[in-house]
């Protein structure tokens, strides 16, 4: 089988202690960026992008990759414990997983992600090498009306997670890609809303939005209330171990969200971030068994089924990378940029050109997820420490990481000032009810939305009815339509409410 | 006039406000047509849509009850000001401010300052075990993000390295 041979070939590769210790490195590195809030793989990838000129291509890609996937793993367990992303994905783990850490049930909620990530890193693993070749065909298919309608969906989905007002999470979203859009328009070169700043027409850094509205506006809104119901996680840990009841609950969860983040990371503009979004908007949609706890307090599934679903995605989003070129978000980008430092072109080429490059970094990212389920259940024990540490001590330390984090990106004090901005618009969102976890997501799909409907428009000279007209794109927004339906259906809704009612 | 709802009477506000910037902003950018769209087109769109919605909003919180009022509540000034004046500090202390001749202090002098100044927004502030804290995350910092990630951070003030 050509399968067999091509991934002995990739294990043959990967196997050199040269790779197995860039494998190492990548992994290790990533877990501790993944941890750290305010400094995620985006900006670690970048930092050490002009180190790799010096490896051979091989353990360059395989040290960048495991930095990525890494990340995912360690970003799970500061949204657990720190209720801060540390990664863009693990968005939606702070919010079922921080209540469970809350509730004391820190450990449970780490050992699912990590479990749920590392089954999906190799469900992911082995999708990518069982179904590059012919899945890139599908994602041919896709023209930009396609990509346009799937965003939509994706937007949607956002809006049926958000808690609260669905008229407000619409309303974030819209702020999310307006605020996208600050910076150079790709089409005309012409600097929107940078107010003739120079640092703004680069556009507001993901990280500066991210860290401003959840870490600062939190430990704003967290010192404000008083000792007794101010959120402090408790100290007393339970267990390392998922119940056997959790373990039955997580099961499907972490099945339905490795086979979702799977299907979305092949897809540009999806990615991890909006596997995770589905995939928890898909567990809260399906009912609660008796006894079980609703999602927004602390529901395993919650955590289980995104940290899966973004781990898989994060591995079957090389599949757009490595054979169409295409980077399907921002860190494969990267991705293009260290293949190009190595005189590799992207592309569909790459895999008969370059076999060893192409199944080494296959093989190698199998390797690495068991590295990092090794790294992590060990290590787990001294995150939770950090439980006991008092919130006096940990929120200027967390303020410390998110100044350092933002001013890394760019190595520019611009950025420091823009956080404190958002730290400020934060604080006001908190106050206002206003749900931040969709302005992200608007902020990061903004520009990509935006080129798709100028390509799909160009493409149908003016005519918007192509959005319907494509059966691939009605059937998206189809969906969209029906999950929105579904959602302000009076029965629904009122349940929905209920669900959010204790939050 | 009755609010109903105060926290979505002012986000609906908010919304309309920023909306109704975006919009008029975009139209200092060339809108273009749908088949050829201009850097103003997409901008327009939303921020019209976002205007309307937050109208919307204003609407609703002006006509729907609401058990208690959703009241805004009381704003934590003393977090507010001390977090974001931290943030803004180390970012002065780092970098230094050229256009008011404010020499770069570097990575440890800022930690310092962020930390003093963060740690005043709790309700507790023990100097000595504030201290304490600053010095423990400057080495933990100088460790992990100069030696280990070797960020390009000037570490010590200007006016020592030169």
């Amino acid at each position: 089988m050509d399968l067999i041979n091509n991934l002995s070939l990739g294990f043959g590769v990967a196997f050199t202690p040269i790779n197995l210790m860039y494998a190492f490195v990548g992994c290790l590195l990533g877990t501790l960026i993944g941890v750290l809030p305010g400094i995620g793989p985006l900006a670690t990838i970048a930092m050490l992008l002009p180190a790799t000129y010096a490896l051979p291509p091989v353990s360059a890609l395989i040290m960048l990759a495991g930095i990525y996937y890494g990340a995912q793993y360690g970003g799970s367990t500061t949204a657990i414990l720190v209720n801060l992303p540390g990664e863009s994905s693990s968005v939606v783990t702070v919010i079922d997983g921080y209540q469970m850490a809350r509730k004391g049930r820190a450990g449970p909620a780490l050992a699912a992600a990590g479990l749920g990530s590392f089954f999906a890193g190799c469900v992911g693993t082995l999708v990518l090498a069982a179904f590059a070749v012919p899945l890139t065909e599908v994602a041919f298919k896709f023209g930009p009306a396609e990509y346009f309608s799937l965003m939509i969906l994706g937007l949607i989905g956002a809006v049926v997670l958000a808690s609260g007002s669905l008229l407000k999470a619409v309303g974030m979203i819209l702020l999310g890609l307006l605020l996208g859009l600050v910076g150079t328009d790709v089409n005309s070169g012409v600097a929107r809303f940078s107010f003739d700043i120079p640092e703004l027409t680069d556009g507001i850094g993901f990280i500066v939005i991210a860290m401003g509205v959840f870490g600062y506006g939190e430990i704003i809104s967290n010192l404000g209330k008083h000792e007794d119901e101010r959120e402090v996680f408790t100290a007393d840990v339970k267990g390392l171990m998922p119940t056997l009841e959790d373990f039955k609950r997580m099961t499907p969860a972490v099945l339905r969200g490795t086979a979702l983040g799977s299907l979305l990371g092949i897809l540009p503009g999806g990615g991890a971030v909006m596997a995770a979004f589905a995939a928890y908007t898909i567990e809260k949609k399906t009912k609660l068994q008796p006894g079980e706890v609703p999602f927004g307090q602390g529901n395993i599934r919650g955590v289980a089924a995104p940290e899966s679903a973004n781990n898989a995605a994060s591995q079957t989003s090389f599949i757009p990378l490595l054979t169409l070129g295409i980077p399907p978000n921002a860190v494969m980008a990267l991705m293009v940029g260290a293949m190009t430092i190595h005189n590799i072109q992207p592309g569909p080429q790459v895999m008969t050109s370059n076999p060893e490059l192409f199944w080494g970094l296959i093989a190698s990212m199998w390797i690495g997820n068991a590295m990092l389920i090794v790294l992590n259940l060990p290590l787990i024990g001294m995150w939770i420490k950090l439980l006991s540490v008092p919130y006096r001590w940990l929120f200027p330390a967390i303020v410390l990481f998110c100044a350092i984090g933002v001013y890394s990106t760019n190595n520019n004090t611009f950025d420091i000032w823009l956080v404190g901005l958002f730290g400020f618009i934060g604080y006001v969102f908190i106050k206002l009810g206003m749900e931040p976890a969709p302005l992200l997501l608007g902020f990061i799909l903004g520009p990509m939305m935006e080129e798709n409907l100028r390509r799909a428009l160009l493409l149908s000279r003016g005519d918007w009815s192509v959005f319907v007209t494509r059966g691939l794109s009605a059937s998206l927004l189809a969906v969209a339509a029906l999950l929105l339906l579904i959602v302000l259906l009076p029965a629904i809704k009122k349940k929905r409410e209920e669900a959010f009612v204790d939050e | 006039m009755n609010i109903k709802s105060q926290k979505d009477f002012f986000s609906g506000l908010l919304f309309t406000a920023v909306g109704v910037a975006f919009a008029w902003g975009a139209t200092k950018y060339s809108l273009g047509t749908g088949a050829r769209m201009g850097p103003g087109y997409f901008p327009m769109m939303l921020g019209v849509l976002m205007a309307i919605l937050g109208a919307v909003i204003t609407f609703k919180a002006l006509v729907v009850e609401t058990e208690d009022g959703d009241k805004v509540g009381a704003w934590a000034w003393k977090p507010l000001v001390f977090i974001i004046a931290a943030n803004l500090l180390f970012g002065l202390m780092l970098g230094g401010l050229p256009s008011i001749k404010f020499p770069a202090f570097g990575l440890i002098a800022a930690i310092y300052a962020l930390t003093l100044v963060a740690a005043l927004a709790g309700e507790e502030f023990k100097i000595k075990e504030v201290l304490v804290l600053a010095t423990i995350l400057a080495i933990m910092s100088y460790l992990a993000f100069i030696v280990l990630l070797k960020l390009q951070f000037p570490v010590w003030p200007a006016f020592i390295t030169g």
